[in-house]
């Protein structure tokens, strides 16, 4: 158990040195200071400027950033959909595979282009090494760059500037900061047996005698940008559960801390931005805080097993080993669930169906709330809209109406940061219900009951919160599943992002108010913990009764076995 | 009035008393105010009005749905249970008195403002006017008929007809009817201030002759009672970014509960439309939805009582935002009345021929400096030494700054303003004493006023003229200043003299010999640096900066032009009160904020009562941390406490959360701890108890 915990510890120390330094670094970049890579990196840039004809020092407007996501990610969306319908006809396919039926194509392009990476497939059986390479790692870039550039052109618009501009954020994301860490990672992961090849399947002969074909390709580089885009979706149908994705504890220690990495980061990052430290330090142990919470009780539920298995099956205490590698055992796995809710990775090294009633808790409390380091730029954006919902709402309270870092909280910011709160309900809720109307024709649940309540609402919210991971068990590779996912996945994305960006843009139009001692403070403890407050009641509370007849009952159940 | 040394930007004003004195005289009548207040909560139940509360709108509905369920529980489909219709009737009941309490908060505080208008509107009454035509001829007409531009006359014991510029003619009229001052007040034409005449005002003596500059119905007092009877009443900004979080609020909760019997029919833990709907209702943040307008018309009304008319409810919450404050000297900072104090002499002249000369330049002068002057002059023994009927007096005029007397024999004795006499004496071949700089600068030093005072070409000395500052206003500025608002003064003294005052008064910034450009080139100063400024003016040419601040009070015995530009008018006419009204707006903004803030805390409990006995087939009683007793009890609990918990805090959002003069963390600190863990805690002890009192009687 000592050991467990202290995998967990580690892992977490490791994260909160990485991330100030981490943060400072991604705030240098974006402010177009001068890093340590700036001489081999910036010729590179000024040719991709050019031949793309990017006007550099052109800031956009809040309507030229969103449309520019826009079109871009339609653009990369259509692109990835039609080379995916035919990857039959294009080379590096060795195991001949054909088009995939085009709902399936579709949810894949939408689920990759969002950076959702939700799959209703096996990529060893459904997608060639050219749709692997050339489709879904591509956009696991460009995803992962489109979340950072949002995150930061909104820190930049709360902080008081111009958004800057789309396509020179999207391109340093890349160049600067996805590029060049996935290069070292994929050679760490190569060194730790990851493979990359382009060879066929090895099929061998076992010591049985029987043939086994074994799946191979170009893993590791994919490997990499899957955990430090945000992007979780594995070469492999059970993802970073398969040895050749995530074959040791190395390779899931460097997993863990390559997905959590840049949303803890960022916050530093607005620290950096905002020209206050404190205060990012201040969220960052607010956030961590609920984090700790959460993957301590998802550990000690997983390290204390299922009592009724252990008592009538085991006759003593056993952790919950069901659906996870042993290799990883309980506490890194939970760590690992816990992290990958939390970060809207959605990488898996288990099974989350097989998760104790806390796990699912865990899980989807994380997507629900997508502020726990949350989306890749998103999340820390997310963070700043509940900042600001709280200072609106108990700002008053100080006798000035309300105002974020000296600027005022009015009907059009209001409108903006409240629409957040409303796209979980509507794309979560709203197909949950049709999905358990229909549970015989639609669901396809593979547990009934609560369970199987969790399954149909896990799904939705991963594909809402651009999560991407599965509690699986479900029957989810049918039309109505792609179809509705995608429309979850769609207006989980681009709603949050037209508002976010919308709202950055109000914000950095704003005559600042100058601080006196009348000030409402947002860099205290006091406002902090009322921050986590909010949080906790708007965005927790609205899915209680959900969570009740979920994860909470079925733990009740248990129990009561 | 001040004859010789005021800036011509310093306040020119009747002497006030204690406010204590003067509260609000349009007998206001608070009887029967419940009464209609009451009867107003059901019209309010008409749908198109509801309709403008989005939160209350949805109770409204659910309480439509619930009485159906009432008549027919198996309208949705049969339900399990016993005794539906009473359950259900009952949580018709409770939601029907929840928007019940929601509309009689509003009624309340509207009904306030309906009666303090209903006062003004009995001073207002139609009369003959005595209209005087263009050939000299007087016609008796209605003064509902009179037209801008008309001129009336009106001799004693006349209600005036409407609002009017005097344009000849002097007699004292009781403004009592709208300024709570007994004190009749003196009109004249010509005169900034006391040329002004408002409709419905009594004249009681002698005759004056108006020129009408207001349309009927536009007049002073119409304006007053539309704005205190709230029907020019819009949302403040806050308020509406306010009912927007509000809907979507409502909007979530809405769509969490809608979708909520799919998940419920899937686990087979089915739930009854009225239990929904009593889910919802119990959610939605319906304090809040139930007392935000109470609120503002309450903050409105509070303003109203310290006798200050705001022109909107934006005016009023601007002043919680009031970063600077710009105060005139006079009358603000400092009593209004300066006294002599000392006769300082300069070359060879003793303290008694200062004296007696500063008694000669004083004997035509009405206003308490100069009285003051005369007072201590005799005090010294001077005695008039002239013929007082052949001497003539010279006029203080803000562009020679002095004022005097020419005796007889072609002898002028002058006092004023040091700069201003040096340059009288120049003008007479005489020479200036080098020793009456540092007399000047010696006043200087003591915050006082120094007046020179010269005979003919000889300037004999300096007359110390004592500024005495408000009692306690230390005290006020020190509370400004940990709330964040700063304080700036302008005065037209010298930069020694204000810098004395500044110190003593305690502002934080003050200009001396300021202009009235210098006042609006201050406002605008702040504005730049984003700032909100509040400022109190009362002549003519303070209308650009009253129009140019945020928050502009107008005295009400200032002119016209002053008050249209304002957004508040002081009917008392005390420029202090800028301090109190910013307080007030703060106040209102913390009582939003404060309710706010409970209201959404309150659904922690209201949860954690309803959810676990709801789905009673899903095992998750052991959330029933209440332990209430049962489902139908703890249905009827949290609708119960969320239906009276309205009008439980009424009084709280008629009164106002106590203000108290704290920084902004103290603030917050203070009223999380007061309304937000309250807001958390106190509902589950409530429920508790109401569940008790249900299990008690048998109803649950």
């Amino acid at each position: 158990m000592l050991q467990g915990f202290f995998q967990i510890a580690l892992t977490l120390i490791i994260l909160a040195v990485i991330a100030p330094v981490f943060g400072k670094y991604m705030a240098r970049v974006f402010l177009k200071k001068s890093t340590l890579f700036n001489r081999a990196i910036n010729p590179i840039e000024r040719f991709i400027f050019a031949v793309a004809g990017v006007r550099y020092k052109d800031n956009m407007t809040g309507r030229q950033y969103i449309q520019a996501i826009l079109i871009s990610n339609l653009v990369m969306g259509v692109f990835v959909f039609s080379l995916l319908m035919l990857q039959g006809l294009l080379p590096l396919n060795p195991t001949i595979l054909n088009a995939p039926s085009w709902d399936l194509a579709l949810h894949t392009a939408i689920s990759f282009v969002t950076n959702t990476n939700q799959q209703h497939y096996s990529g060893e059986t459904t997608y060639s090494y050219a749709s692997q390479m050339l489709a879904l790692c591509f956009l696991m870039f460009t995803s992962a760059a489109t979340g950072l550039a949002v995150g930061i052109a909104f820190i930049r618009g709360l902080t008081g500037r111009l958004l800057g501009n789309f396509y020179v954020d999207l391109t340093l994301s890349i160049t600067r900061i996805l590029l060049p860490i996935s290069f070292c990672g994929a050679l760490l992961l190569l060194l730790a047996g990851v493979p990359e090849t382009l060879a066929s399947p090895a099929i061998v002969t076992t010591l049985e005698g029987t043939t086994q074909t074994i799946a191979r390709g170009p893993v590791a580089h994919f490997e990499i940008i899957k955990q430090l885009g945000e992007n979780g979706g594995g070469f492999f149908g059970i993802n970073s559960a398969h040895p050749f994705e995530n074959p040791n504890t190395f390779t899931n220690l460097l997993a863990t801390i390559t997905m959590l990495s840049i949303p803890m980061s960022l916050i530093f990052t607005y620290g950096i931005f905002a020209n206050n430290t404190k205060q990012a330090w201040l969220l960052f142990w607010m956030v961590f805080s609920i984090f700790i919470v959460l993957v301590g009780i998802t550990a000690v539920a997983e390290y204390q097993g299922n009592l009724f298995v252990n008592n009538t099956i085991f006759g003593g205490e056993q952790p919950n080993l069901e659906g996870k590698e042993v290799r990883f055992g309980w506490a890194q796995t939970a760590l690992w669930a816990v992290s990958t809710t939390a970060t809207m990775c959605g990488a898996v090294n288990g099974m989350h169906d097989s998760l104790m009633p806390t796990g699912g808790f865990s899980t989807l409390f994380n997507m629900f709330l997508q502020i726990i380091w949350g989306g890749q730029g998103t999340g820390t954006a997310y963070l700043f809209i509940y900042s600001i919902l709280t200072v609106f709402i108990t700002g008053l309270m100080v006798g000035r109406t309300p105002e974020f870092l000296g600027r005022k909280i009015e009907k059009k910011e209001i409108v903006l940061a409240s629409l957040v709160l409303l796209v979980h309900p509507i794309f979560v809720l709203i197909p949950s219900a049709i999905a358990l109307s229909f549970p015989d024709t639609l669901a396809g649940i593979s547990n009934p009951g609560f369970h199987g309540l969790s399954q149909v609402v896990y799904e939705y919210t991963s594909a809402s919160a651009n999560n991407g991971s599965g509690f699986e068990g479900l029957g989810d590779a049918t039309l109505w599943w792609n179809l509705s996912t995608s429309i979850s996945l769609l207006g989980g994305r681009y709603i949050p992002i037209i508002a976010l960006l919308l709202l950055a843009d109000s914000m950095a139009h704003k005559q600042p108010v100058p601080e006196t001692a009348g000030t409402l403070r947002t860099d205290t403890l006091l406002f902090t913990s009322v921050t986590a407050g909010v949080i906790l009641i708007l965005g927790v509370l609205t899915f209680f009764p959900v969570l009740a007849l979920g994860p909470i009952a079925e733990g009740f159940q248990l129990l009561r076995n | 009035m001040d004859s010789t040394t005021s800036s011509p930007i310093s306040p020119r004003r009747r002497p006030t008393g204690p406010r204590e004195g003067r509260k609000h005289t349009p007998k206001v009548s608070r009887k029967g105010l419940y009464q209609r207040a009451i009867r107003d909560a059901f019209t309010k139940l008409n749908l198109r009005q509801m309709v403008k509360n989005p939160v209350m709108f949805l109770v409204w509905v659910g309480t439509i749905i619930t009485a159906l369920l009432t008549i027919d529980p198996a309208l949705f489909g049969t339900v399990p249970g016993e005794n539906l219709r009473v359950f259900n009737g009952l949580i018709t009941i409770i939601l029907f008195l929840t928007v019940l309490f929601a509309n009689f908060a509003e009624a309340v505080a509207e009904g306030r403002g309906k009666a303090q208008a209903d006062a003004l509107r009995s001073t207002k009454s139609d009369t003959l006017a005595r209209k005087l035509l263009n050939d000299g001829s007087i016609q008796e007409v209605s003064s509902t008929t009179l037209r801008r531009g008309d001129r009336v006359q009106v001799i004693a014991g006349d209600l005036i007809p409407a609002d009017g510029e005097v344009i000849a003619g002097v007699a004292s009229v009781d403004e009592s009817a709208i300024t709570g001052e007994s004190a009749p007040v003196l009109k004249e034409p010509g005169s900034d201030v006391a040329s002004s005449v408002t409709g419905g005002t009594r004249i009681i003596s002698d005759e004056l002759t108006i020129q009408i500059t207001a349309d009927p119905g536009k007049g002073f007092i119409d304006r007053m009672i539309s704005l205190v009877e709230g029907a020019e009443r819009s949302k403040t900004p806050n308020e509406i970014a306010l009912t927007v979080l509000l809907a979507v609020l409502t909007l979530v909760f809405l769509l969490v509960i809608a979708t909520l019997p799919f998940l419920a029919n899937y686990v087979q833990s089915p739930v009854s439309v009225a239990i929904l709907i009593a889910l919802l209702v119990a959610l939605i943040p319906t304090t809040i939805g139930g007392l935000l307008s109470a609120i503002g018309i309450a903050g409105m009304d509070r303003v109203a009582q310290f006798n200050v008319i705001a022109t909107s409810g934006r005016a009023v919450e601007a002043c919680g935002d009031v970063n600077t404050l710009v105060l005139d000297k006079t009358g603000t900072i400092t009593l209004g009345n300066r006294l002599a104090e000392e006769f300082i002499p300069v070359k060879e002249h003793s303290e008694d021929d200062v004296a007696k000369v500063a008694f000669a330049a004083s004997i035509f002068d009405q206003t308490p400096e100069g009285k003051s002057i005369v007072r201590l002059a005799n005090k010294l023994g001077s005695a008039l030494e002239f013929d007082w009927s052949k001497a003539e007096a010279v006029d203080f005029s803000a562009k020679t700054r002095m004022s005097g007397t020419n005796l007889p024999h072609g002898v002028e004795v002058r006092k004023g303003a040091v700069e201003a006499i040096k340059g009288f004496v120049r003008s007479r071949n005489g020479q200036i004493p080098t020793d009456l700089d540092a007399a000047y600068e010696r006043v200087s030093r003591l915050g006082g006023t120094p007046l020179a005072v010269a005979l003919n070409g000889d300037i004999y000395g300096v007359i110390y003229l004592k500024d005495i500052i408000k009692p306690g206003i230390k005290e006020r500025f020190d509370q400004l200043r940990r709330m964040g608002v700063r304080t700036i003064m302008l005065t037209g003294d010298n930069q020694i003299t204000a810098a004395v005052i500044a110190q003593e008064a305690g502002v934080d910034d003050f200009i001396a010999e300021a202009t009235p450009e210098d006042k609006i080139a201050v406002i605008q100063r702040e504005q730049a640096a984003g700032k909100l400024v509040a400022m109190t003016g009362d002549g003519t040419n303070d209308a650009p900066a009253l129009a140019q601040a945020n928050v502009g009070v107008a005295m009400n015995s200032g002119t016209q032009a002053a008050k249209e530009a304002a957004n508040m008018v002081d009917l008392d006419s005390d420029p202090t009160k800028l301090i109190d009204i910013v307080a007030i707006g703060k106040q209102l903004l913390i009582t939003r904020g404060a309710l706010t803030t409970f209201s959404i805390a309150n659904d922690i409990a209201k949860y954690f009562a309803i959810i676990p006995v709801i789905f009673t087939a899903a095992g998750i009683e052991r959330l029933n941390i209440m332990n209430l007793a049962s489902t139908q009890s703890a249905v009827l609990s949290a609708l119960i406490y969320n239906a009276l918990i309205i009008p439980a805090l009424i009084p709280l959002a008629l009164t106002g959360v106590k203000f108290r003069p704290l920084n902004a963390n103290q603030l917050l600190q203070r009223n999380i701890l007061l309304y937000g863990l309250g807001g958390v805690v106190a509902p589950f002890v409530a429920i508790k108890v109401i569940d008790v009192v249900i299990a008690a009687v048998g109803l649950g």
